[in-house]
């Protein structure tokens, strides 16, 4: 039965509470920036709701260490949402902008908030580099299979078939399994999660902030307004639906070498019928961080 | 890896190249990072700071996946409180634009070296040229002022590149060290002075005791100099940086009175700093009829050409610019008052604009590209034909 | 702001109206279906989320979670602590 239908019960209702009620990670955002610029129902939104309970809850990071950088992009906006060290850095260059701090300073801890766009199109050559240094960093991907913030032209994670403003016959090139990337450029720690798991998304984020190291985590996110409406997938709620039927957990022992059993599955007209979500890696004899490595690497001969 | 250990300052005579200069010059000013890509003829600058960052107690010098992480990578280093060097030359400057726009917009100090090259796009690799001129002031999108200087001798290629250094700490902004690569790979004497002969300036921090939760990164309201105080990454003042049109606070705020108080305070700095710019040279230019106008090594053949009209008894005289960028209008109008200049550059010509917009008159060209400045004897000419 | 307490477990439900897009993932989630779209519209237009049986609700977090604009969430300050 829809809440709807039932009358509306005003009995509970205090209306003058004792004292000013705030949300649990109101003082961790930046007021003067919220409400967000983002559609009704965005997954980015949820993607820092999760980031601010991954730092309250389950990560020992002092918040003054923490630095999120953001390239361009909706979810470039992140980093001025959130009442931390921040940078709104280029177009695919918030990974050499988190790289240089955090040589620079080895004690931050760069949190980069960015897109599958700014990430893995343009700035795909910085990821890559990073991953192979292993950078003591954690690169939240917010993947939602297009360029969002310009008006929906297809990405590299647009799925084979999906329509698009710039695919309007279907999509016809493959596109990348973001996770199988980061993987095989050498990053320590990586996982998935729709923007539906929230609880598990927070604790892998948790967990990529405690790894020491390169860590990747993809959030599969709903743009129900550019990706959805033109696919028939419906609105957030639709989205957000089908994410929870489809997603399908795995083990870091289920999938062992062959990284391609984590490929997402997309039907036209269906929308995704497979979307693999766990934590993919978690290397335990991890090579050193790179800042690590260059305070070690020199000794002066006496 | 076992390193022998360096003196920071290595005071003493030496026949060295530009880029020995330049390398000497960053390691002086206590540069703590350096980021480059590999690109001729600047490449020596990398080779040799790879040897003496670790050794002098910096962290390594690093070369990165490419020009544009290179420059992002100095961003954020020099957010986080490092002074931070890049070297390139042409190919890989065009490539940095976006960069140094970044770096302007969201106040970050850092030096660029731009060691030129034979151009457009791969060009005359690595014969020398001075052809980055205006793109170094109109290269990047969108309203930029640029502090460009440019050395002529090896010893100037160290004296110029910690004059960069304090410039770019005392007004946040970046500042580029435009050398030729005649200038950067020609070797002659060059002295070193003592380490506490050496000016170093450090940029503005927050002053003690403020409010690190109220605390407004770009708040210059109370600043004669318009410069505001630059906190650091890892410090608790929870800063934000963009390259968006920004509030004090840096919140990105889209808006045309705001975007015009900015970018207003941001050209004003430059403009009410000129002090600290170095001013151009001047040679026998008291009683001259014709002044050359030249800089870097087209300069050291403007010289020769001089002393050789001098003994024909023609007044010659020669004016370096040091400061190409903002350009020095002023000294350019008065010299033009009473002389005939001559504009000799070493590219199809870009220093005439200027010199001919601030002279309000035409002025000749002398000019030679393909690797090789323009001869004493081809200048000579040009000065014995405008002194007729 | 609208405050709700529930009469026996103590903890309020609060949304904001000021942030609320109107999205409608609270009220789908709910699993105990509290939560229904108000009356009338917030100041942008939008018809936001209001509580509307708070007798119902097992504090379960689902509408604060799924929120992208922390609009809604759950307080907990005033709940007796168990001995």
């Amino acid at each position: 039965m829809a809440a709807k239908d039932l009358e509306i019960d005003t009995s509970t209702l205090v209306k003058k509470p004792k004292k000013t009620l705030q949300h649990t990670h109101d003082n961790l955002l930046r007021k003067i920036a919220i409400p967000t610029i983002y559609c009704p129902g965005c997954g980015i939104g949820t993607t820092i709701n999760a980031f601010l309970e991954a730092i309250t809850k389950y990560t020992i990071v002092p918040h003054d260490n923490i630095l999120v950088v953001s390239g361009i992009g909706c979810s470039g906006r992140a980093s001025g949402y959130v009442n931390l060290d921040g940078f709104h850095a280029l177009h695919g260059r918030a990974i050499p902008f988190a790289s240089g701090v955090e040589i620079a300073r080895p004690k931050m801890k760069p949190v980069i908030i960015s897109g599958d766009g700014d990430l893995f199109s343009i700035g795909l050559g910085h990821l890559a580099h990073a991953a192979r240094r292993n950078i003591d960093m954690t690169v939240i991907c917010v993947n939602n299979a297009i360029y969002g913030l310009t008006g929906g032209q297809d990405a590299p994670t647009t799925p084979v078939g999906a329509k698009s403003r710039t695919t309007p016959y279907g999509k016809i090139s493959f596109p990348f399994n973001l996770s199988h990337v980061a993987i095989a450029n050498g990053a320590t720690f990586c996982a998935r999660y729709t923007v539906y798991e929230f609880i598990q998304l927070a604790k892998a984020i948790g967990r990529g902030m405690t790894h020491q190291g390169f860590s990747f985590i993809e959030v599969i996110s709903n743009c129900h307004v550019n990706f959805g409406r033109r696919n028939n997938l419906g609105d957030s709620i639709a989205m957000r639906k089908m994410f929870k039927k489809v997603r399908v957990p795995m083990k870091e022992e289920d999938i062992g070498l062959d990284i391609r059993k984590t490929d997402i599955k997309y039907e036209v007209g269906k929308g995704f019928t497979r979307i693999p979500t766990g934590i993919f890696l978690n290397e335990r004899d991890k090579p050193e961080e790179f800042s690590e490595r260059i305070i070690d690497a020199y000794e002066f001969n006496k | 890896m076992v390193v022998d250990r360096q003196p920071k300052v290595m005071t003493g005579t030496y026949f060295k190249n530009g880029n020995w200069g330049i390398v000497e010059g960053a390691i002086a000013s206590g540069i703590a990072e350096f980021f480059a890509y590999p690109i001729s003829p600047a490449s020596e600058v990398v080779e040799y700071i790879s040897i003496r960052l670790p050794a002098v107690g910096g962290k390594a010098a690093f070369i990165v996946e490419d020009e544009i992480a290179s420059i992002n990578m100095c961003i954020g280093a020099s957010w986080a409180g490092s002074k931070v060097m890049t070297t390139t030359s042409g190919p890989g400057f065009s490539l940095k634009q976006e960069g140094i726009g970044l770096a302007f917009m969201s106040e970050t100090p850092m030096v660029i070296v731009n060691v030129q090259r034979g151009g457009p796009a791969t060009g005359l690799p690595t014969f020398s040229a001075q052809g980055d001129y205006m793109q170094v002031q109109f290269g990047t999108h969108g309203d930029y002022s640029a502090i460009a200087l440019t050395p002529w001798t090896v010893q100037e290629c160290f004296d110029l590149t910690i004059k960069a250094f304090n410039i770019s700490e005392q007004l946040r902004t970046p500042v580029i060290l435009l050398a030729d690569g005649e200038v950067s790979r020609m070797m002659e004497e060059i002295t070193i002075p003592e380490e506490k002969e050496i000016e170093v300036l450090h940029r503005k921090t927050p002053p003690k005791g403020t409010d690190k939760s109220n605390f407004n990164q770009f708040d210059a309201r109370n600043e004669p100099d318009l410069v505001p105080p630059m906190a650091h990454y890892g410090d608790g003042y929870k800063i934000f940086g963009t390259g968006l049109t920004h509030k004090i606070s840096g919140v990105p705020h889209l808006d045309e009175d705001l975007h015009i108080k900015l970018m207003g305070r941001l050209f004003k700095k430059i403009e009410i700093n000129k002090h600290l710019y170095p001013e151009p040279e001047y040679h026998f230019v008291d009683d001259a009829e014709v002044v050359i106008v030249a800089t870097g090594i087209v300069a050291r053949s403007a010289m020769e050409a001089i002393l050789e009209a001098r003994e024909k008894g023609i007044k010659a005289g020669l004016m370096r610019l040091i400061t190409v960028w903002p350009f020095p209008e002023e000294a350019v109008e008065k010299l033009a008052q009473k002389a005939k200049l001559i504009v000799a550059e070493m590219s199809m010509g870009q220093l005439i604009w200027p010199v001919e917009r601030f002279a309000r008159k035409k002025c000749k060209l002398v000019t030679r590209i393909g690797g090789t400045p323009p001869t004493p004897k081809k200048i000579l000419e040009a000065i014995e034909e405008e002194a007729k | 702001m609208e405050v709700h307490q529930h009469p026996e477990k103590k903890h309020y439900i609060v949304t904001d109206e000021t942030r609320c897009k109107g999205c409608g993932l609270c009220i789908e989630f709910c699993p105990k279906n509290c939560l229904g779209f108000s009356d009338v519209l917030n100041e942008k237009g939008w018809r936001v989320s209001k509580m509307h049986r708070m007798k119902d609700c097992i504090k379960c977090y689902m509408c604060e979670r799924m929120c992208p604009d922390f609009a809604i969430f759950v307080d907990e300050s005033d709940v007796p602590k168990k001995k």
